[in-house]
């Protein structure tokens, strides 16, 4: 599948995902029987357009009760969508993926692929998502602390809320400025790496990341017909070598791979007859 | 093989949705997202 037709496609995820477009204009958040239901992607559930609820703050806010108890429903949702889909989910349904794709094509002097501490840095959105979206939210009540001192996807929210809402403004203080700056070293960071935030960060990745071995939807590698011409590794924005592993944890399934390859070694199983077509 | 385990994954995220919704986690999620998280837009 080329990238016009994959950037087509998470646009319109990202619109189902946002659907009340009223709030942008009111100011006002989503309320009703589909917040109850979490989306795949990373979309801040105080989002004025958002419909459905995040999972990653769901998980938080279900740890972090007073009560505590297993969060069965939360975390069915997202063992449900990592088996059907992987990291599909991060490639094609996250709305903040497409943010930083879009942002990754302003042209730029220089693009940086890969650096030194990048191997090391990749753990690092795992320990994210134990302490800051697990152990923590679970010792310290009522605290979501990866929405409230990490989530850039959270100040995106705040600052589109606040442009239907005013009134929001005069309430932003320095946990506001902290998050700002977050937000802001992604986004720049988006246009130098691609998908920063996925590869460093994002919790919801790493929840993701293993279930692309098991997934339903799945790569594949033909060995007999790979004539080792490096194009699907040279192309892997997540960097990536799919014909040593077509399911790694990072791969983001955006199946470039697949439409590069000249002799169609690489197939993605489940769709398998779709992406041929659109190959 | 690789499939069974899939397919057990699969069954163990619908039983544990079901549990979720038996004991009203739904109707807590809803509640939660209803309300805007000043926390998560940067005010607290």
């Amino acid at each position: 599948m080329d990238n016009r037709k994959r950037t087509i496609i998470q646009s319109v995820a990202a619109l189902i995902q946002n659907a009340d477009f009223k709030g942008f204009f009111t100011g006002e958040i989503h309320t009703g029987a589909t917040k109850g239901i979490c989306v795949p992607g990373l979309n801040c559930y105080s989002c004025p357009g958002a419909v459905g609820a995040c999972p990653l703050g769901s998980l938080q806010n279900s740890l972090s009760a007073y009560k505590f108890k297993f969060p069965y429903y939360v975390v069915g949702m997202l063992l449900f969508f990592g088996t059907l889909f992987g990291r599909l989910i991060c490639g094609f349904f996250c709305p903040f993926g497409l943010l930083q794709d879009l942002l990754h094509k302003i042209p730029f002097p220089f693009k940086l692929k890969k650096f030194k501490a990048d191997r090391y840095l990749r753990k690092l959105k795992y320990v994210i998502l134990i302490v800051l979206v697990i152990i923590l939210p679970i010792c310290v009540k009522l605290t979501p602390f990866f929405c409230k001192y990490l989530c850039p996807s959270g100040t995106l929210s705040g600052i589109l809320l606040s442009l239907g809402n005013t009134g929001l403004f005069k309430l932003f203080g320095s946990l506001f400025a902290w998050k700002a700056c977050i937000l802001g070293i992604v986004v720049l960071s988006a246009v130098i790496i691609a998908r920063p935030f996925c590869k460093y960060i994002c919790p919801l990745g790493a929840i993701y990341a293993p279930l692309n071995k098991v997934s339903l939807f799945k790569l594949s590698c033909d060995r007999s017909k790979c004539i080792s011409c490096g194009r699907c590794a040279e192309v892997c924005d997540m960097c990536v070598d799919p014909t040593e592993d077509p399911n790694s944890p990072e791969c983001i399934r955006c199946l470039s791979c697949v439409h590069e390859c000249p002799v169609k070694a690489l197939k993605a199983e489940g769709i398998k007859k779709k992406v041929e077509k659109a190959g | 093989m690789k499939r069974t385990g899939t397919i057990l994954l699969l069954i163990l995220a619908v039983v544990l949705m079901g549990i979720g919704l038996c004991s009203s986690q739904f109707q807590v999620v809803m509640a939660k997202a209803s309300k805007v998280c000043l926390e998560c837009i940067g005010i607290g």
